[in-house]
């Protein structure tokens, strides 16, 4: 079994598709920002003579190597993280700070050190327009087009077009899916979706078939007006050597910004990938042996997310003894 | 109920724990009649298998009454008498059609955190780690049993527990090693290792056709057993170099097979060598002392065959891999995949051709397992296998 978190060949699933990650800018602005965060940290006195002020024992000591902590803050926001856009104003705010501080070392120097300290300022003037333009691209990006993808595969010991029914029955889906509580099939390829979030609350949103072909695929989008709009395909595949079916799901959803957004952002997981493939662990289980295999340790079965979290393997309390 | 728990390194108890209810249709609930100490329950004791939680129920070999069937259980009623095989499989999905029942694709709900240690998961096994599944083991009053319509075995009422209880793990992990070795007749077989998974391995190796079975270990006790109830050969590794008395018992050529029924926590003569496997184990940087399979590789004949029953978790240091692909030697390995042998061998207990039951030096109650476990795990007592009635 294999799980992804990006897909290929997406054209049912286009509509939604988006960059999730912050592009190029912010990354080349996040290696910058390491490379002088380390070499304030490594070696303050090289820079503070670099830019004219290794005459005073207080930038030599505590200011350089402050402003390389600061440096390293959002070096890891920009590479690591996934919102971008206030790790650069970060960054921002940053420059500003530090065009002050070269702007008062300006005035108190004169020869060498004050033509260092001026090329120091021309440099970090240069620095701060880059991050200005990453800034306010990064936050012009609309929240709402950031797209949470997922796609996974198994194989399962069926023929391909007993698989593809069983999936073809979307009411079938909760069985399996952890986070959906229901589909109702409304006909002519319509169906009404309810999910869990978390907290107790509930998602829901109507969908509709865009492809359905025979024990080949499946998809589906949900219809204009969902809160959470998201797009879903399931590919049938027979496997070398008659080894079954090879199913693979890619899921795509658009959440909006806000608590809505982080609700769906929570609900998948921090992979998604791992729920999508142990979702399709659960279809192999009902499809091959009828039912979701429970444990003492997961004896929800569907919420195997927690799977660290398990229950010591002993039989839970609740039951008169015999 | 009463039941074995784990309760961290170097510490098992008896607790007093709900009684297991049916979760799925295929389940039964078996009340254990006979249970036992595997040589693996050591691993799990000692810490060595991640995903252990306190409080879990230990033991996976285990036989017993049928108390309750779920709806879908047809092959077995209440008050049947069965032996339940240690690997939990549905039945139906690709390995297990293909007789690797301990591969069984369906039956750990946890296969996720499996794939991350081991690339893909196994099965679920009883009382054996929540990565193998977080099932309760059998050390317990009661069990619950799931694909209770494919694992556990009937055996007939004039069979005595002793007798068919080690068809759950010990026996049929035995013949396997025994098997995997390709004997076909007239082999010198070389077995690591003279518990009770090593002993049962050689009385196979001479069931399949091997000419001559020798037995490595270092307590005399298990050497005798191997000598006198087995009539295999007895090689002392504290006493002698293994790789070079191999030799010279062989005219130079080395075993035909090797069998590793050791595993993971092996020990060494040399100070040094076991020092540090030992240190680089207990900080965790390797999880296992491989001590065996080393010795099995190096001491093998050109061409031959190296199989593997005792447990590993993990990964190890030094593994001669220069001398298994120069010398085109087979590695072979496997969790048991017990329901593939079970009714072979009960048919040759039930002729009389065969009794596993030599192997069992103590008899204890349940309540008694943490002696048991203190017992097995210093080797006291001429300690092999402990059997628990609750």
């Amino acid at each position: 079994m294999g799980a992804d978190v990006t897909a290929t060949d997406d054209a049912p699933l286009d509509g939604l598709a988006g960059d999730g990650r912050g592009g190029f800018l912010p990354r080349v602005l996040g290696v910058l920002s390491l490379g002088l965060g380390a070499a304030a940290l490594g070696a303050p006195d090289r820079v503070s003579r670099l830019v004219g002020v290794d005459d005073s024992a207080l930038a030599r000591t505590v200011l350089v190597r402050a402003v390389g902590v600061r440096e390293l803050v959002p070096a890891a926001g920009l590479l690591v993280g996934r919102a971008p856009a206030g790790w650069v104003w970060a960054r921002v705010v940053g420059d500003a700070v530090d065009l002050a501080a070269l702007a008062v070392a300006l005035r108190d120097r004169g020869g060498r050190r004050r033509r260092r300290v001026g090329r120091a300022l021309a440099a970090v003037a240069g620095l701060t327009a880059l991050d200005l333009v990453a800034a306010v691209l990064a936050s012009r990006a609309p929240a709402g087009r950031r797209t949470l993808r997922a796609s996974a595969t198994v194989t399962i010991n069926r023929p391909a077009d007993e698989v593809y029914r069983f999936w073809r029955d979307l009411e079938n889906l909760p069985r399996f899916m952890y986070h959906l509580e229901s589909v109702r099939a409304d006909g002519d390829g319509r169906s009404h979706w309810t999910a869990r979030a978390p907290g107790g609350r509930r998602i829901e949103w109507d969908a509709e078939i865009v492809d359905d072909n025979l024990s080949e695929v499946i998809s589906w989008r949900s219809v204009k007006g969902a809160r959470v709009p998201n797009a879903g395909r399931v590919r049938f595949a027979r496997a070398a050597g008659g080894r079954g079916t090879e199913v693979r799901v890619d899921l795509v959803y658009a959440p909006p910004g806000g608590a809505l957004g982080r609700a769906v952002a929570k609900l998948l997981g921090e992979e998604p990938g791992q729920q999508i493939r142990d979702d399709l662990r659960r279809f192999k289980q009902v499809i091959e042996t009828g039912e979701v295999v429970r444990s003492d340790g997961s004896p929800e079965g569907l919420a195997t997310l927690p799977q660290l979290r398990q229950r010591p393997a002993r039989p839970a309390a609740g039951r008169a003894s015999r | 109920m009463k039941a074995n728990c784990w309760q961290g390194r170097d510490s098992v108890g008896i607790e007093e724990v709900p009684e297991p209810r049916i979760m799925n249709a295929r389940d039964a609930i078996v009340r254990v009649t006979s249970t036992a100490i595997c040589g693996s329950d050591l691993h799990l004791f000692h810490g060595y298998i991640p995903t252990m939680k306190k409080g879990d129920i230990l033991g996976h070999e285990f036989m017993g009454e049928v108390v309750e069937v779920g709806p879908e259980v047809r092959n077995l009623r209440v008050g049947d008498r069965v032996v339940v095989p240690f690997p939990i499989a549905c039945g139906g999905c690709a390995a297990c059609q293909s007789g690797l029942y301990s591969l069984c694709e369906n039956s750990n709900p946890n296969a996720g955190l499996a794939e991350k240690l081991l690339g893909h998961s196994p099965g679920g096994i009883f009382g054996y780690s929540h990565m193998l599944g977080g099932y309760a083991g059998g050390q317990a009053e009661y069990v619950r049993v799931p694909f209770a319509d494919v694992g556990p075995v009937k055996v007939p009422d004039d069979l005595p527990d002793e007798k068919v209880l080690l068809l759950s793990d010990v026996l049929p992990t035995g013949y396997m090693g025994a098997e995997m070795c390709g004997i076909t007749g007239g082999e010198v077989v070389a077995v690591w290792g003279a518990g009770a998974v090593g002993l049962l391995a050689m009385r196979s190796a001479y069931m399949l056709g091997a000419e001559r079975v020798i037995a490595i270990d270092r307590f005399p006790y298990r050497l005798r057993l191997a000598r006198e109830r087995v009539g295999a050969e007895p090689l002392n590794y504290e006493e002698t170099d293994v790789v070079e008395a191999l030799r010279e018992l062989t005219g130079g050529r080395g075993p035909d097979a090797c069998i590793d029924a050791v595993g993971m926590e092996g020990h060494h003569p040399s100070a040094l060598i076991d020092a540090y496997d030992r240190t680089k184990q207990s900080v965790r940087l390797e999880t296992e002392r491989p001590h065996a399979l080393r010795e099995a590789i190096l001491s093998c004949r050109n061409g031959g065959t190296v199989s593997v029953v005792g447990a590993y978790g993990g990964f190890m240091d030094k593994f001669p891999i220069g001398s298994l692909m120069n010398r085109s030697i087979t590695l072979r390995s496997g969790q048991c995949h017990v329901q593939r042998y079970t009714r072979l061998l009960l048919d040759r207990i039930r002729r009389g051709e065969l009794d596993p039951s030599f192997v069992i030096s103590h008899r204890l109650r349940l309540e008694d397992a943490p002696v048991g476990f203190e017992m097995f795990r210093q080797k006291q007592d001429e300690c092999t296998k402990v059997l628990l009635r609750p």
